[in-house]
């Protein structure tokens, strides 16, 4: 099949232009680490109050600036509601759903995942800007579900 | 009145009546749409017997699913009916027409009535009454129905007239629906979990099979849109300024290309959940880049189209080639205003198909703003300007003031951009989507997105006042009763002498099969990491 030159230069062109974006992917992924949330570990649902370490949701350390924060999301709120983090430490956020299916995202970082019943899913963040982050619910999960956000005080 | 006529005459009160479904679909859910936007511009707040998801949802359903549904069908049955003339009964096709309407007023009724407040993409365990899932099955099976009857004539076409190929419409369409099948057995699949779970026949549902289903048809579903607007950019808007289709071949190769390519690519959808590795999030991201290919070359064959026409009538340079184009044609003008945004579109798709990029806009309203500048930019404008060609084909009534139908493309233009760029900034923000408010108690995080909420809302309100103009200018056309339109068709062809398409294009069905498999392929590792973690079965919950 005849295809114009022309058309040949702006295909070259337009993968030529997919090749470098998904190289840019790659790298990141790759050589950065840079990984969206897909954690495997599963929970029962209907036990996530008595389920440890989420019966007692909040931080812990691990030592050197590094912490875990263990978050559950049920309608319609988040617990803990407030957590204070110490500034330039690096939190790895654990979450789960005891009902439906949540969404967890603070405002201004990339930590933004689903929160599926039955799963816990995790993300990370290194804290280097002090202030009170907004964390929101940004999945449907019913007729209250404006009203589900909760804060981080990093200090 | 002579037979063939009085046939064309009963074909086409068929497929009025899908484009009007879809017209009513479009100006209803318009109204809901305005009532959204005022709500998170904390302009207005909605009672509690119509509250603002039960108005999303609403406005989901009719906009995504039905306004497109039907506009595509009719389309089809349309574009089938022209370009295979034959005596035919018409029960098959009223039968889909019928089936998609039923199923559309008992889910409509359903979510007005309160019993499913779930949202357009209704994830478990929200469970909605049983109607709900009985409702969206006869939908999609009503489309199934409508897909029978094109590939019906297909196969007549064939049989009867021995032409080595289809012709040009009829092949983009049967494409279409060949694609449209093969990504409905998702939901259809998913529906078969969901309705036995809400009729209370099983006590619990796997939550992130439904979502994996759901997305498998999900993403093919705009790529359905995205078709249904390709068959008009190729063969109706070249014949509004004398052009020819660039390239019969290529043509026929980008359907193809989009037939197979669509459904392999649904977990970019699903980048931020647990449950499924990262292999497969990856592979799903380079199968996404892979159906951006089709689009590049429709941009390169519709701006040939454009240039090749111009200087047959002796327009040269870029000036005279654009400036040329018949701007003052609503039919045109609205296919080329979506052609522009889709440009932005098209390219915000590969950031949100990105990978670990996803995790900056995921479910903020950026992806609010993303598929409102590709469904309601490059598909509603397309398919809104086509009614201006379509309504008078179909009743033989000249189109009553082409300068409003003008007004009205060009208003949803600026609407659309104004709105959607917006909520394109303030996702960028965290903004996030489907909340009915987003004050957050006084936030000084979310008070920076107030303003991008109030500009979205008067974008809003543009889109809203064009509609009323659609409605206005389709209702005019009737009752001015201007009977001097003709209503015979030409879609547009290649330019004769052309080089003949690869006959292997032909075999739809079997890139149909083709499509089907590479599917299936794309899904057997997330399926198979699912099944292998089962666990936990949920009973469904009624939030709302």
């Amino acid at each position: 099949m005849h295809v114009h030159r022309y058309e040949r230069i702006w295909m070259t062109f337009g993968i030529g232009m997919l090749l470098v974006f998904l190289t840019i992917v790659l790298v990141a992924a790759f050589a950065d680490n840079m990984n969206p949330p897909s954690d495997m570990m599963q929970i029962d649902p209907t036990k996530v109050a008595s389920t440890p370490p989420f019966e007692r949701p909040g931080l812990r350390s691990l030592g050197n600036g590094r912490y875990e924060a263990y978050y559950v999301a049920r309608i319609f709120a988040f617990s803990p509601n407030i957590l204070r983090v110490p500034l330039g430490s690096t939190v790895t956020f654990y979450v789960t759903s005891p009902d439906v299916v949540h969404g967890f995202n603070i405002a201004h970082t990339a930590v933004n995942m689903m929160v599926i019943p039955g799963w816990v899913n995790s993300a990370t963040h290194t804290f280097r800007t002090p202030g009170t982050y907004l964390l929101v619910c940004n999945e449907y999960c019913g007729i209250e579900h404006q009203t589900m956000f909760g804060s981080l005080e990093v200090r | 009145m002579v037979r063939e006529e009085r046939q064309m005459r009963a074909e086409n009160r068929l497929v009025l009546a899908h484009v009007y479904t879809a017209t009513a679909a479009i100006v209803v859910g318009a109204v809901f749409g305005l009532l959204q936007a005022y709500s998170r511009a904390s302009a207005i707040s909605l009672p509690s017997t119509f509250d603002y998801y039960r108005v999303l949802t609403l406005h989901g359903i009719l906009m995504a699913l039905v306004f497109t549904t039907f506009f595509i069908t009719g389309l089809a049955l349309f574009v089938a009916y022209r370009q295979v003339p034959r005596a035919r009964r018409l029960f098959v096709g009223w039968l889909g027409w019928g089936t998609m309407l039923a199923g559309t007023l008992m889910a409509a009724y359903e979510v007005l009535a309160g019993n499913a407040t779930v949202l357009y993409t209704f994830y478990a365990p929200l469970k909605a009454s049983p109607f709900f899932y009985i409702g969206a099955t006869l939908l999609v099976l009503g489309t199934w129905v409508v897909a029978f009857e094109v590939f019906e004539n297909v196969v007549f076409f064939k049989r009867t007239t021995g032409a080595p190929r289809l012709p040009l419409a009829l092949f983009t369409i049967a494409a279409t629906f060949v694609m449209w099948w093969v990504a409905t057995l998702g939901v259809v699949a998913e529906m078969g979990l969901l309705l036995p779970w809400s009729l209370g026949w099983t006590s619990g549902i796997n939550v992130m099979l439904t979502r994996m289903f759901f997305w498998y048809f999900g993403h093919p579903l705009v790529y359905f849109w995205i078709m249904g607007a390709y068959v008009i950019w190729y063969t109706v808007i070249p014949t509004r300024f004398g052009g020819k289709v660039f390239s019969d071949g290529l043509t026929r190769l980008t359907f193809i290309m989009l037939l197979l390519l669509s459904t392999p690519v649904g977990i970019h959808h699903e980048f931020m959940e647990p449950g499924i590795s990262t292999t497969w999030k990856l592979l799903h991201t380079i199968m996404t880049y892979g159906v951006a290919i089709p689009s590049f070359l429709t941009a390169f064959a519709i701006f040939a189209t454009f240039e090749i026409a111009a200087r047959a009538q002796g327009r040269r340079g870029l000036v005279a080639i654009v400036g040329g184009l018949p701007w003052r044609d609503p039919v045109f003008a609205g296919a080329a205003y979506g052609m522009l945004l889709f440009i932005a579109g098209g390219f915000g798709g590969l950031i949100n198909a990105s990978y670990e990029m996803d995790s900056v806009v995921h479910n903020t309203i950026w992806i609010v703003g993303h598929f409102h500048i590709t469904v309601g930019g490059p598909v509603a404008l397309t398919f809104l300007g086509a009614s201006y060609w379509l309504i008078p084909k179909l009743t033989g009534r000249a189109l009553w003031t082409p300068g409003l139908a003008l007004l009205q493309v060009q208003t949803w233009f600026v609407g659309m951009v104004l709105m959607s760029f917006s909520m394109h900034f303030a996702g960028l923000l965290g903004a996030p989507r489907r909340t009915a408010e987003v004050a957050y108690a006084g936030s000084h995080v979310a008070a920076a997105w107030q303003p991008y909420m109030i500009a979205a809302a008067a974008g809003g309100l543009l889109l809203t006042i064009s509609i009323a103009i659609f409605a206005l200018v389709a209702i005019g056309t009737l009752l001015a009763n201007d009977k001097s339109e003709d209503m015979h068709v030409a879609f547009a062809e290649a330019a004769p002498g052309g080089e003949p398409s690869p006959p292997i294009f032909e075999h739809l069905f079997r890139w149909g099969a083709v499509a089907l498999l590479l599917a299936v392929a794309a899904y057997s590792g997330p399926l198979g990491e699912l099944l292998r973690h089962p666990g936990f079965l949920a009973p469904g919950m009624r939030t709302w």
